[in-house]
């Protein structure tokens, strides 16, 4: 452990309590160490920071705004409910705060292609979008279920030059496009950086994607203390892989007195086994290179996962998440397909605002907190993504024509 | 000695490499897996891994993903992995290969002590690095049995060194950068990562990933004390009308590929 908070850094071998560390080929172990080196010689070097911190601005949009949400929180007990506005990100969602800070570190190392994961196609886009900014061959997998649910995105990523492979093995989603991904690192290592698109895997992906995403959290901290003078009582985020989250949680660590909510997908509800909550439905495991918590059964096999939202359609989680909610510093709820899908609606008809369905599972949260909280709470919710993939399958939900007869 | 070191002098005295075959568990059935493992014995193969069926097999080509997810869609469970293991080890060498959940789920002294009871010999993990491996070096130095660990093209010498210093039995050499699945030509990786590796163990290598027939087996056997072939045999499973014609076939490359390694 290091610096000023006991939570905020994993141990030198990339451990957050008992979680993370390496659980890998030692094939990868070479290219996991380059990695971390080069991270950790970025983190130090003026030049890679101001880089980074150019195209933030200049590229994707950086700052993201604040945006105060009060006819959506009339129906959220009447507290101040502040929606951190990652959906007006270039590609459209927070993604994108990682893969520039990977793809820079890519170009650093020599590597001449880019490979990544994508269960939505959001970090697909945001991967797909750096390689053509930065000229980098980019292959991208993805679960052939995901592939039919998102098309939109297939069709994104294919226009920027990216070559998306279907992925047919296991149960077509997001943990099988990052097997697949796995495997074609460990062939193609030496030329090849894999740009894991969440805080789960092996050290040091965890703590990198985080610091990456951190810049989500120092911004919004700023944002809420010039808007209402004091830090908020809560903030929301959503959990899938659980990059959106650490990365506004990471701000506020050390702020006792702000709770921090993560929300998971329950499906169809957590009782039916038909979810995707690793932490409120799982148990401690080992699955793509962490230890974490992960849907298993009594053998150690990997259970499918199930949510009417791709992005969270994963069944583990990144391993501070684990750490963070065993030591009790943030707490982590189920919220069912209903649920969010109703608060989708919502933000939707009081706000204007067409949320990802990701998202909205921490606006369905914000409901719940701002409840409780009533009308002298603030909340600070993370929008970490925009709504226009989800049309079709918003409009399938709430029987929507989307043709005119 | 241990029964794996036993296997490794006995080549040795014979001027030959050690042939090592892996199976996974569970395919075409428990029975069936057992039947195919006994083939290879009986035709030549010094040692057996049985692998343990994973559904998240990231070091595994299609052959073996096609075999371990028939084999978990059947319902096999490490329970059937540890009979398979009693039922082949009377007399025989047999070691078996394990991503880690499977193992940590059952409980790692759990596993360890079940898997010795069962006459096993060795256990090789290949996604359980050196860093994480305490609990398990405790297990398996209590149980008896050997640990066998995996180096890489691109391993470090220092690496190499780590790697080596908690294996025992024998250190398995990936020839190659990538997953299991049948190749046309041997890596000249292999020989390479082989003389690095003797220059800090005096621990038996195997090399394994992508052999498939005698010619290949010859040319690792020049440099290694043992070679491992995989998905060659899983292949031949895949591809049997039946068991008995599967445990047939399987037989008949043992056979072949013990030729192989006595070719050096």
């Amino acid at each position: 452990m290091s610096g000023n908070s006991p939570m905020s850094s994993p141990d030198s071998s990339g451990h957050f309590g008992p979680y993370g560390g390496r659980f890998v080929p030692e094939a990868l172990m070479a290219a996991l160490d380059q990695l971390d080196a080069e991270f950790r010689t970025a983190q130090a070097d003026p030049l890679f920071l101001a880089q980074l911190d150019h195209l933030n601005r200049t590229y994707t949009g950086r700052p993201s705004i604040l945006t105060e949400a009060p006819r959506f929180a009339e129906h959220a007990g009447g507290a101040r409910v502040l929606l951190k506005r990652e959906d007006l990100n270039h590609t459209g969602s927070h993604k994108i705060n990682n893969v520039l800070g990977q793809a820079l570190l890519a170009k650093r190392m020599g590597k001449t292609r880019v490979i990544a994961e994508t269960g939505a196609g959001q970090h697909g886009v945001a991967t797909a979008t750096a390689a053509a900014l930065l000229g980098l061959d980019c292959v991208v997998y993805m679960g052939e279920d995901d592939t039919h649910r998102q098309s939109l995105n297939v069709a994104r990523m294919r226009l920027l030059g990216a070559e998306v492979i279907p992925v047919t093995a296991g149960s077509r989603t997001l943990k099988d496009a990052i097997n697949e991904a796995m495997r074609d690192w460990v062939t193609n290592v030496d030329s090849t950086h894999y740009l894991l698109g969440t805080v789960a895997g092996p050290a040091p992906f965890p703590e990198m994607v985080r610091e990456f995403h951190r810049v989500i959290g120092d911004e919004a901290r700023t944002q809420v203390l010039e808007l209402t003078g004091r830090l908020p009582d809560a903030i929301a985020a959503c959990v899938g892989g659980g990059s959106n989250a650490i990365g506004i949680f990471a701000a506020f660590l050390d702020d006792h007195d702000v709770e921090l909510h993560g929300y998971e997908a329950a499906g169809d509800g957590i009782e039916t086994g038909r979810h995707s909550a690793s932490i409120t439905g799982g148990s401690p495991g080992v699955l793509h290179g962490a230890r974490t918590y992960v849907m298993q059964d009594e053998n150690g096999q990997t259970v499918e996962s199930h949510s009417i939202s791709a992005g969270l359609d994963y069944p583990s989680v990144g391993p501070e998440h684990a750490f963070l909610h065993d030591t009790g510093r943030a707490a982590y709820h189920p919220i069912t397909d209903t649920e969010a899908m109703d608060a989708f609606a919502l933000l939707c008809r009081t706000e204007g605002i067409i949320p990802a369905i990701e998202s909205a599972h921490a606006l369905a949260g914000a409901i719940y907190l701002g409840k409780r909280l009533g009308p002298e709470g603030i909340i600070l919710v993370n929008l970490s993504g925009r709504g226009d993939k989800d049309v079709d399958t918003a409009a399938k939900w709430f029987g929507i024509e989307t043709v005119t007869p | 000695m241990s029964r794996l070191a036993a296997v490794f002098a006995t080549a040795r005295s014979e001027n030959r490499a050690a042939l090592i075959g892996y199976l996974p568990a569970g395919y075409p059935s428990v029975s069936g897996a057992v039947a195919a493992i006994k083939a290879m014995l009986a035709n030549g193969v010094d040692a057996v891994e049985i692998g343990m069926p994973y559904s998240d097999p990231v070091m595994d080509g299609g052959t073996i993903q096609a075999a371990v997810e028939a084999s978990l869609a059947a319902g096999c469970t490490v329970p059937d992995l540890i009979e398979s293991v009693r039922a082949t080890s009377d007399g025989a060498a047999i070691l078996v290969m394990s991503y880690w959940n499977p193992i940590a789920r059952y409980g790692v002294e759990r596993f360890a002590s079940d898997f010795a009871a069962a006459g096993g010999s060795g256990v090789i993990t290949p996604d359980l690095t050196p860093e994480e491996a305490g609990p398990w070096i405790e297990a398996t130095s209590g149980a008896g049995i050997d640990r066998v660990f995996l180096v890489a093209p691109s391993s470090t010498d220092t690496r190499l060194a780590l790697v080596t210093s908690i294996s025992s039995g024998f250190v398995y050499a990936a020839s190659t950068m990538g997953v299991t699945g049948t190749r046309n030509q041997v890596s000249g990786a292999a020989q390479t990562l082989v003389a690095r590796t003797r220059a800090v163990t005096d621990l038996p290598i195997a090399v394994g990933l992508g052999v498939s027939n005698a010619a290949q087996a010859a040319e690792l056997a020049a440099f290694a004390d043992g070679v491992i072939v995989g998905s060659a045999f899983v292949r031949l499973l895949l591809d049997a009308p039946d068991e008995a014609a599967g445990a047939a076939a399987v037989g008949r490359l043992a056979a072949e590929l013990a030729e192989g390694v006595r070719a050096r």
